[in-house]
């Protein structure tokens, strides 16, 4: 953690309503080079939610996002590439009649010379990709609708990182997967946190949580209980915070 | 089997030799029933004719030369639907544009063109076609406008267009029959004079034929750079053999219809030809609009599979959001779509009201209806994301048939929507079964 430098990633004051119902009411929060911060909270408490308006699927209402100290206007997913933020959804966001490697350059197809997309090269470099995050992936013509969870979770892992991200959003990404893909992705981010990416982990597990990040940002009801280094507390404090939405009484000082 | 690639496994020695050959081939099984269902249509109505009639008329080269041209106009707005309903949208209008499209280049070649460059200008029929076309491509970019930006759902906004657009043409011809058209502009309706003759079905054909072996040897080399296992030789000659064959006897079967004796007649006095006593054979060979199809249908086909908007149309068709979160642009994409069936209406309208020779108001009446048919029977799935080109010419094909069938063995107009619309209904009950069992 390099907290002396400009954030990678600040959210600040980010309010979101739907139909009058504030579904993120004034959160800030940030994220440095090589960090992993976990959102926590109940279903509905905003997190989806506020990360998507990083990722450009939904506007804010109001509120700034910086990048590298810059303002950054992300209006749709488009804009949110162009800053090299890649998000793996929670529904993962698959189009399910189309083969892996159309999914993982979706939208950003390798082309031949004459400007045809170039299959046979996308799915060498998708055999390249699959090979190094999951080598028992074989399926490469089949359409995603026929991979398992775990395959497809895998898919949507392999487009998120392949562009060179240097924002990564998960949401809840473990939660199809098995206990050994699960420890595939634990160290998929520890990886990923050497090459300096900074990493938003959505996920309902505490203990992952307290493994994976550094800091975690717990929210409820569309609002932010506060961020805790996760060295400095237990679970049950996370727990508290996330049931009671109180701060430890350690840290509230 | 010389298949060395793939190591004999159980399942191989369990399947029958049918199925190792059409995994070996890599045949579309769904092409083969569609091809399967064309054959009994087209045998069964020509034992039936044989038979009863005492004449089968259906398997005769008048008969399929006529066929090949009834399946142009409707074969050309399928290769459009099949994206549209590929994105989950339907267009019940195009019958209605195509009326509009015709009666906008029948007033631009009869009424006003002739006015300004004189009657018989060579410019003439260009530019009522590029009118014609403009119009379609602007009607379906402006429904496809209030569709992807006015959130209107495709069926009412489309559904409203066939009123629409066929009350226009009646405005704007005041509902009057606009005849002859241009000269040149009729060749494109097909007829003796708009097909290429006995020579150039050939030149057509052997470029077909370097078309389907350029194909096979290029897949080849493409599997072998990139490491994917190759089909078997024997498979790939079996492939090259059957398409060569086919493009050839469609050359040899269009060749085989000769010119009827009057129009021989004229053409013989007018060019100062004698004509022997046995009578002079001249070919029809490729009418122009079948042309025309297949061109329509390479272009599509390239464009579906091989470029970025095809593979876009594909990933909306099977899930919008993801579509939309990866960065595409979906609303632009679906008035580009139906800007795209527009263009192909209009096409489509060049040919129809070239082959009548006229422009009339009622002219694709219910076409919307045949074209959403064949593109469903052709395998397009209503519920998005499923769908190809050659399948949606197929079924304009199966369509086609069905209703020349009838019409050769005289049973009349009510039998006829009897049977197309429980046709219709059966197909995409046996698509249903097939995908279930296919999973």
């Amino acid at each position: 953690m390099t907290d002396s430098n400009t954030p990678l990633v600040e959210l600040k004051d980010i309010s979101i309503s739907f139909g009058g119902i504030k579904a993120v009411d004034h959160v800030s929060v940030d994220l440095y080079p090589g960090e992993v911060v976990g959102l926590l909270g109940h279903n509905g408490a905003g997190k989806s939610t506020l990360i998507k308006c990083l990722s450009g699927a939904y506007q804010k209402d109001a509120g700034e996002i910086l990048i590298n100290g810059h303002s950054a206007d992300i209006q749709n997913p488009r804009d949110a590439r162009d800053y090299n933020i890649e998000t793996i959804y929670q529904t993962l966001a698959l189009a399910d009649n189309l083969d892996a490697a159309s999914n993982l350059f979706l939208g950003r197809e390798l082309t031949t010379a004459a400007g045809l997309v170039d299959d046979a090269a996308m799915e060498a470099e998708t055999r390249k990709i699959m090979g190094r995050l999951n080598p028992n992936f074989q399926k490469f013509s089949a359409p995603v609708s026929a991979l398992s969870g775990g395959q497809r979770q895998s898919v949507a892992i392999a487009r998120a990182v392949y562009f060179n991200a240097k924002i990564l959003i998960m949401d809840e990404p473990t939660a199809a997967l098995g206990p050994q893909e699960t420890q595939m992705v634990a160290e998929l981010i520890q990886e990923l946190k050497k090459q300096d990416l900074g990493i938003f982990l959505i996920d309902h597990d505490v203990h992952q949580v307290k493994q994976l990040c550094d800091r975690a940002a717990v929210m409820k009801n569309g609002k932010l209980v506060g961020v805790v280094k996760v060295d400095e507390v237990s679970t049950d404090d996370i727990l508290a915070m996330i049931i009671a939405g109180k701060k430890p009484a350690h840290l509230a000082a | 089997m010389t298949d060395t690639t793939q190591p004999p496994t159980a399942t191989d020695d369990k399947s029958g030799p049918i199925a190792r050959f059409i995994r070996q081939t890599e045949i579309d099984t769904r092409l083969l029933g569609m091809l399967g269902a064309l054959a009994a249509i087209w045998i069964g109505f020509h034992v039936y004719g044989a038979v009863v009639n005492g004449f089968g008329a259906f398997l005769t080269p008048r008969n399929l030369w006529n066929l090949s041209v009834q399946t142009s106009s409707i074969g050309i707005m399928a290769t459009g639907m099949v994206l549209v309903i590929v994105t989950r949208h339907i267009d019940l209008s195009v019958g209605s544009v195509l009326g509009f499209c015709a009666i906008i280049m029948g007033v631009m070649q009869v009424n006003i063109l002739p006015g300004i460059l004189g009657l018989g200008h060579p410019l003439i029929w260009i530019i009522a076609i590029a009118t014609g076309l403009f119009f379609g491509a602007c009607i379906g970019a402006f429904q496809g406008f209030l569709i992807a930006y006015g959130k209107i759902p495709a069926f009412i906004v489309t559904l409203g267009g066939l009123l629409v657009w066929r009350g226009a043409a009646f405005l704007v011809a005041r509902g009057e029959t606009i005849s002859p058209v241009d000269e040149t502009f009729a060749l494109l309706g097909g007829g003796p004079y708009g097909a290429i003759g006995g020579v150039g079905s050939w030149i057509v054909g052997i470029l077909g034929v370097a078309a389907v072996l350029g194909l096979i040897v290029f897949g080849r080399r493409q599997r072998k750079t990139f490491g994917i296992a190759q089909r078997p030789v024997w498979a790939d000659g079996f492939l090259a053999t059957v398409g060569c064959g086919a493009v050839i006897g469609a050359v040899l079967l269009v060749n085989s219809y000769p010119w009827p004796r009057g129009i021989v007649r004229r053409y013989a006095a007018a060019e100062g030809i004698e004509i022997p006593p046995e009578g002079l054979f001249i070919s029809h060979g490729f009418a122009i609009p079948v042309l025309i199809l297949v061109g329509v249908a390479i272009c599509m086909t390239v464009l579906m599979t091989r470029t970025r908007f095809g593979r876009y149309v594909y990933a909306i068709g099977g899930n919008p959001e993801a579509a939309e979160l990866a960065g595409i642009n979906v609303r632009f994409m679906t008035v580009k779509i139906f800007a795209l069936m527009g263009f192909l209406t209009g096409l489509s309208a060049v040919v129809a009201s070239a082959r009548l020779g006229s422009a009339t108001n009622a002219l694709g009446t219910l076409d919307e209806l045949y074209v959403i048919a064949a593109a469903v029977i052709g395998g397009t799935s209503l519920a998005g994301g499923v769908g190809t080109i050659y399948g949606a010419i197929l079924g304009a094909l199966v369509m086609q048939s069905l209703q020349t069938g009838m019409v050769l063995i005289g049973f009349d107009a009510a039998i006829q929507q009897v049977v197309v619309g429980s046709v219709l209904v059966l197909a995409v009950f046996l698509d249903i079964l097939y995908r279930r069992n296919s999973k």
